[in-house]
């Protein structure tokens, strides 16, 4: 999106990963467990995020209901633990099921006894029931407003299932992870926490990796194309069902994921991951951060999330104003979200405005090519 | 109809709430052939294109191409069989660069499978530069495609719709906006395209339908007035009635 990209040198960018690959082992030793805990939770979102700024930054699907996958992610994983830490409960099944009379696993839990099976069901699951609802809508030509509509009424519709279902999936109460054991440990436990942060700060680059690299090449550039000018790319013979499909199922994926891993650094699963405000708030990260900028999915994430817990603690109560200000500013100050305001003109422009840059006196690519000025 | 001929159409007829955009039209081209079709306002041209390229389905009628009818296949079908469009204002993608606009189009085969793994072939990036290099537009293979002037635009598109080797191009007012010496240029690109490819050109422009030196097909009320040359057309009575104007007496 941003014309001019900052190149940065190679040393710098080396010594950047060095210092961050330092903290990420470092941080468990450096902050306190309740703060590791929480920066373990902030970016784990970061995933879900980067998901948010695929299909809304890059293809235009503006979603609302990304909380659907979350939650199906954060149920996949709350089951296995669930149902392996059971041993020493009435008929060997999870706790909560006494409480309503259930004496028979029902029978969608039987293969969460399988850790490779969840392990797989955290993002496939997630991804089947995107590409699913994707389709089905894609298929229709539904877009724009109603397709932000349809996606929130869909996470509703998630919503009041799984909170009505007491005898299935405890239902508003949800399941609670951290008593339960993971490979003879206490998932609670600062040990495991500290696992759990080193196996999501890896899954954030992984996942920030892996979508550079969807976005790279000729794919990426048709998503944009869908996003810009949706007839154009059909008339020049791709099918956008196909693309918009695929790419509204690898958010669900990330979003299952990353789901699973709040879920296990929280404590617990609930109905609540599939609130409205939620999965609106996973967009004002992305806008916040940096539409179409990946980074500035992660950082949003990860910095608004942040805030909003300190935030919370000196002020209680004042956040959903911030964060509601903070909303307008971006859509009507910085359109391009924070990282998008870096990488583009903002920085030059705002130091012109101060008078300590030489404004430029022609259009910025004959100012930038002079060689080329002389080719028309 | 016979054998020769690339697109038929066959008693198109096209309803809108009523209203008949295209009435019992029937058009044939050869294969090679340039054409140019006019019409004043409301008479249907854009229309007739959407219907060939998949966008409108006809009412009544039929779409032959290559021997086979294309109403009711999707748009992205009827691109792949051969189909290739420009549009009326230029459509290209304004964020992508100049050489990502063509890579689009110049790509095959178009599926998602073989953008994400595979890497552009050679012989599509020589086209590329093939492609640039005629409609002048080298030095500006890696400038956003939305910070080109509007001719720029118009030449870019239809280097995209080269790209991606149709058997018949469809061009919607290609010179709209452009000076008289791009026109000129546009109408030698168009001509020196036809012979291999099938041309249909729709413009107001008469110099330039003029210059094209083609075959013309005159619409109204959504249906064919008159073919034939130039010079026939502007003889015939009733086109001199309904587009070009009774001289005053």
């Amino acid at each position: 999106m941003s014309p001019n990209k900052i190149k940065f040198d190679k040393k710098i960018v080396l010594s950047f990963w060095i210092i961050l690959i330092a903290f990420i082992i470092a941080a468990p030793t450096l902050l306190p467990v309740f703060r590791l805990n929480l920066l373990g939770r902030y970016l784990s979102l970061s995933i879900v995020a980067v998901g948010v700024d695929l299909i809304w930054g890059y293809t235009g699907l503006l979603s609302l209901g990304q909380g659907i996958f979350f939650a199906l992610g954060g149920y996949c994983a709350a089951m296995y633990l669930q149902i392996t830490s059971s041993s020493e409960f009435p008929n060997n099944i999870p706790e909560f099921f006494a409480l309503y009379g259930v004496e028979k696993l029902p029978f969608f839990w039987e293969p969460f006894r399988s850790p490779v099976f969840t392990f797989f069901a955290i993002w496939i699951i997630p991804a089947l029931v995107a590409g699913l609802i994707g389709f089905l809508v894609f298929r229709n030509r539904i877009k724009g407003v109603y397709f932000s509509i349809l996606t929130q009424a869909s996470l509703l519709v998630f919503f009041n299932f799984f909170n009505g279902q007491q005898k299935l999936i405890n239902g508003t109460n949800g399941l609670k992870t951290d008593v339960t054991q993971l490979f003879g440990l206490m998932v609670g436990s600062e040990a495991m926490q500290r696992v759990f942060f080193w196996i999501t700060a890896v899954l954030v680059i992984a996942a920030w990796f892996f979508a550079k690299w969807v976005v790279k090449g000729r794919f990426g550039n048709i998503l944009i194309g869908i996003r810009d000018d949706e007839p154009r790319v059909r008339f020049t013979g791709y099918n956008p069902v196909l693309f918009k499909t695929i790419i509204f199922s690898i958010a669900g994926g990330l979003a299952g994921i990353s789901g699973a891993l709040y879920t296990v650094q929280s404590g617990i699963v609930s109905p609540q991951f599939m609130t409205v405000p939620f999965s609106i708030e996973m967009v004002i990260w992305v806008a916040v951060g940096g539409r179409g900028t990946l980074l500035g999915a992660i950082l949003g994430a990860v910095f608004i999330n942040y805030a909003k817990s300190l935030v919370s603690e000196a002020l209680p109560a004042s956040w959903m104003f911030i964060q509601g200000g903070l909303f307008i500013l971006v859509v009507t100050a910085l359109p391009e979200g924070v990282l998008g305001w870096i990488q583009g003109d903002g920085p030059r422009n705002l130091l012109q405005r101060f008078g300590l840059k030489r404004k430029i006196e022609t259009y910025p690519s004959l100012e930038v090519n002079n060689k080329e000025g002389n080719n028309e | 109809m016979n054998n020769k001929d690339l697109l038929n159409l066959i008693d198109i007829t096209v309803s809108f709430e009523g209203f008949l955009a295209l009435n019992k039209l029937n058009l044939n081209l050869k294969k090679g052939e340039l054409r140019a079709v006019i019409g004043p306002n409301g008479a249907g041209k854009t229309t007739f294109l959407d219907v060939i390229t998949g966008k409108v389905k006809p009412t009544k009628g039929d779409v032959i191409f290559k021997g086979k009818s294309l109403v009711g296949r999707k748009e992205h079908k009827i691109a792949r069989l051969g189909v290739g469009r420009k549009f009326q204002s230029p459509r290209i993608f304004e964020n992508l660069t100049v050489k990502e606009n063509l890579e689009i189009s110049v790509t095959t085969p178009k599926s998602p499978l073989n953008l994400i793994n595979k890497s552009i072939k050679d012989e599509q990036l020589n086209e590329i530069e093939r492609l640039v290099k005629i409609v002048n537009l080298s030095q500006k293979v890696d400038s956003k495609a939305g910070s080109l002037s509007h001719g720029q635009k118009q030449w870019l598109e239809i280097a995209m719709l080269v790209g991606q080797k149709p058997d018949l191009m469809l061009v919607d007012e290609p010179v709209a906006g452009l000076t008289d010496e791009e026109t000129d240029l546009t109408a030698d690109l168009l001509k020196s395209l036809s012979g291999e490819n099938t041309v249909v050109v729709i413009d107001h422009d008469m110099e330039f339908i003029r210059r094209l030196d083609s075959n013309v097909s005159v619409l109204n009320q959504g249906t064919v007035l008159c073919e034939g040359t130039m010079e026939t057309i502007q003889k015939d009575k009733k086109v001199i009635d309904v587009y070009l104007g009774r001289p005053e007496d």
